[in-house]
């Protein structure tokens, strides 16, 4: 109890600062709402506008889960080739290199023009080329990393190599892959909502948040915000949950994958 | 009845380097390992009793020579699973329980459930840890992870039990108390064991026959006899017999140095 | 294969390394081998187009046009009755958005550097903040490019500076993290030594923690660099700045009809842009880091 209130306890204290601050600060210096709501009026905005926010939240989200699963599958089944014939790893690795330093973002308007651009599938395209590349690098890692004394180990009990596979490398590769699937999940929500900037249905949280900005009701615009935080902050919960259940046994410190 | 259980004739390994470079690594070895025998090879670093060891378990070939192991090729009796092999680290699987890892080499051969849990308890009760059944490797000492591979390494009732300086990196006083309960185990199973070790007392206490091997190219410099009684106990490291034969290895070691 | 190195005697491990430029070019072959397959795969799939098979994606010159006409395009003329080439438009918008960006990546470095710096000398500032600065990069952070805008429009900044303030908030994460990292990377050992030895704590962080924190810092600075091209060009889409690389994209998306190569065309620059921008990082580690200094990605 003790140990949880010290975690907490600072954090918490930063965040109420950091509000009142804020509040105090729009209030003193008199700016205008349509620059920076203070917190008070985004709290009361988000619950007025919510029956708008929260279902065109959900649209994003379904773009973005969409784009993540596609994205991740591909990505694992991927890597399972590159860590079984390390002919095409020569390969991958310095495109997985490159895709890791270009912005995929600007692949939206090709895949509006490919799907059209209300279709909710060319944004899960997007999300997906975002979250395949570092997923696919730590799956790859994960399922090779082993060490030599494991693999020499399963060898001298003459194990086939699916046992191998599925008894040291798969779960190996499941911290790796969870580290990774924290990384992609907040990619995939931020993606699914900046390629809204470059057009999408009405319906979604993007087109929502750039519309009420470019009306200057930032009020309104924050509240997206907030939305889209909620449910980012949702599914990193979501992959905590299944660190929990899928690797108790891992000493999980590291605070995030660079 | 002192049947043949290892038996090594002419045994090279070179290991290629590149620019057609090469390495000797064993060079000549001729050796023959009598079953219900404890053998040591004793060596500094680098005189290949590591290679050598893996080459009997047939985790690396041999590059000239016959090794046949139980009359037949290794790979056949690493096929028939004739080996257990315990290896400098535990190398337990970490996202296994203790009884999981111990269970593993009769998953493998494709033991059903009940038999196979009843299987490796009993094998824990023989290295005294069946209270640990449910805790996790990080749980347990270093001590107790490598009791843990010994057990691993006995449920297929090995014929030939390989040992890769398997107390290497334990403390002195934990070494000593893990060569008692490898000596009691010995006794109980009856098994043949190939011990590596760079430790002269170690190799002294545990063996029937102790291998000296010296390096660039590794070879056998000499086999001596330790025929200090049954079973070996606390007080056997206090008999004059014992020193005399630790004296008698160290002659063999340094007549070879110069 | 390389596990096998495990078991060979101590002294033969002392083999030659693999010469870097060797890998160097192994891998530059294997990438130009992915770009062959991934050319002929684009194009192989417009060949099935031709088919009755019902494709995902349309596979006519209008979806996808053919590689050859992407290249052609960019050595044509941008618009109808214009002499400049879109070849030279677009080198010319890569630039203004290079610019904004790199202007980003500095600030986003020394910003990420100094919050490195300041949670390892100050435990109590890392506990109140880190989890803040985590939690802001959860937060859709690029959502905020359009006030971004806003703000600066209100306030008369020439509009390279708010985009540039959205880059910086993309890449000082990375470097916040790998600095922390990096600074508390030697071993507790390597710190006792200089402890034994009497070492002045600033000396202990000059000669000790700052050299050990290096690999890991460029590491961080080649995230940096990627993802500050990301916040440039999203930074540029609600500015309405005229000249960057982010307009040209929602430009040539408006007149696909006439000319889907020229969009195709856009990409392209934009992926090499962030492509360049990272080796350029890289190159300067190689002059300032060893080899066999580097930290893998």
């Amino acid at each position: 109890m003790n140990r949880l209130l010290r975690r907490y306890l600072a954090p918490a204290l930063v965040f109420v600062a950091v509000l009142a601050v804020w509040e105090f600060f729009v209030r003193a210096f008199g700016i205008q709402g349509f620059l920076l709501p203070p917190p008070s009026e985004v709290v009361r905005t988000v619950s007025a506008e919510w029956p708008v926010v929260w279902p065109a939240g959900l649209f994003t989200l379904r773009e973005a889960l969409g784009g993540l699963f596609g994205g991740s599958i591909a990505a694992i089944a991927v890597a399972f080739a590159v860590s079984r014939w390390s002919t095409i790893r020569v390969g991958v690795q310095p495109l997985a290199v490159a895709a890791g330093s270009a912005p995929i973002i600007a692949l939206a308007p090709i895949t509006n023009q490919w799907f059209g651009i209300t279709n909710p599938v060319s944004k899960m395209a997007v999300v997906a080329v975002m979250v395949f590349f570092p997923v696919m690098i730590n799956m790859v890692r994960g399922l090779t990393d082993v060490g030599g004394a494991k693999v020499e180990l399963m060898n001298s009990l003459a194990a086939p190599d699916f046992a191998t596979l599925w008894k040291v490398r798969l779960p190996n590769s499941l911290p790796y892959l969870l580290s990774a699937l924290r990384v992609a999940v907040a990619l995939s929500l931020i993606g699914a909502v900046v390629t809204e900037y470059f057009g999408g249905s009405r319906a979604a949280l993007g087109v929502y948040i750039s519309q009420q900005a470019g009306l200057t009701r930032m009020a309104e615009a924050w509240a997206g915000i907030v939305v889209a935080t909620l449910l980012g902050a949702g599914l990193q919960l979501l992959v905590m949950g299944a660190e929990r259940v899928l690797i108790p046994w891992h000493p999980s410190r590291r605070l995030t994958p660079a | 009845m002192t049947s043949v259980m290892v038996s090594l004739r002419g045994v090279d390994k070179v290991f290629p380097r590149r620019k057609g470079a090469s390495t000797v690594a064993l060079e000549g070895i001729d050796l023959e390992i009598r079953a219900g025998d404890f053998v040591s090879l004793l060596g500094p670093s680098g005189c290949g009793k590591s290679t050598l060891l893996r080459i009997v378990g047939d985790l690396l070939e041999p590059t000239a020579g016959t090794v046949t192991v139980n009359g037949k090729s290794p790979s056949r009796a690493r096929h028939d699973r004739d080996y257990g092999m315990v290896f400098q680290q535990a190398t337990l699987l970490e996202w296994r329980r203790v009884l999981g890892n111990v269970a593993l080499p009769l998953e493998v051969t494709g033991m059903a459930e009940p038999q196979r849990s009843e299987r490796a308890r009993e094998m824990l009760k023989l290295v005294e840890l069946v209270e640990f059944a449910d805790h996790y490797p990080w749980q347990l000492s270093g001590g107790m992870q490598q009791r843990v591979a010994i057990a691993r390494a006995l449920t297929l009732e090995p014929s030939l039990l390989l040992m890769d300086e398997p107390f290497g990196a334990l403390d002195e006083m934990t070494r000593e108390r893990m060569q008692m309960e490898l000596m009691r185990i010995w006794q109980e199973t009856q098994t043949t064991v190939l011990f590596v070790t760079h430790s002269i007392p170690e190799a002294v206490f545990l063996s029937t026959q102790v291998v000296v091997m010296t390096p660039r190219p590794g070879r056998v410099a000499g086999i001596v006899d330790i025929d200090l009684p049954q079973p070996r106990v606390f007080e056997t490291r206090e008999e004059t017999k014992y020193f005399d034969k630790l004296v008698e290895v160290r002659e063999v070691l340094r007549a070879e140095e110069e | 294969m390389g596990g096998l190195y495990r078991f060979i005697p101590l002294m033969v491990v002392a083999a030659p390394p693999i010469s870097f430029s060797n890998r160097w070019l192994r891998s530059m072959v294997g990438f130009g081998v992915v770009l062959l397959v991934l050319a002929g795969l684009w194009e192989g799939y417009k060949l099935l187009g031709r088919t009755d098979l019902p494709l995902p994606v349309r596979a006519d010159n209008r979806s996808m046009p053919h590689l050859w006409d992407i290249v052609r395009s960019i050595f044509e003329p941008a618009r109808r009755g214009s002499e400049e080439t879109l070849g030279w438009v677009l080198t010319k918008a890569s630039l203004v958005t290079f610019r904004e960006a790199v202007a980003g990546f500095l600030a986003g470095s020394v910003i990420g550097l100094g919050l490195g710096l300041l949670f390892v000398r100050s435990p109590l500032a890392e506990r109140g903040l880190m989890p803040w600065v985590v939690a802001s990069q959860t937060i859709p952070l690029l959502a905020i490019a359009p006030m971004v805008v806003l703000w600066a429009g209100k306030y008369r900044l020439p509009l390279w500076i708010p985009i540039a303030a959205l880059a910086a908030f993309l890449s000082f994460f990375p470097v916040t993290v790998n600095t922390i990292r990096g600074l508390r990377s030697p071993s507790p050992t390597s710190a006792e030594l200089f402890r034994s030895i009497a070492a002045s704590p600033s000396q202990e962080f000059r000669k000790l923690r700052i050299p050990a924190a290096f690999p890991y810092l460029f590491t961080a600075l080649k995230v940096a660099a990627g993802a500050s091209v990301v916040g440039t060009i999203v930074g540029e889409l609600p500015s309405g700045l005229p000249d960057g690389l982010g307009r040209q994209l929602l430009t040539f998306s408006y007149y696909y009809s006439s000319g889907p190569e020229k969009l195709y065309a856009a990409v392209l620059f934009a992926v090499l842009l962030g492509l360049t921008f990272v080796a350029v990082v890289a190159l300067i580690e190689r002059l300032v880091i060893p080899p066999t200094r580097r930290v893998a990605q």
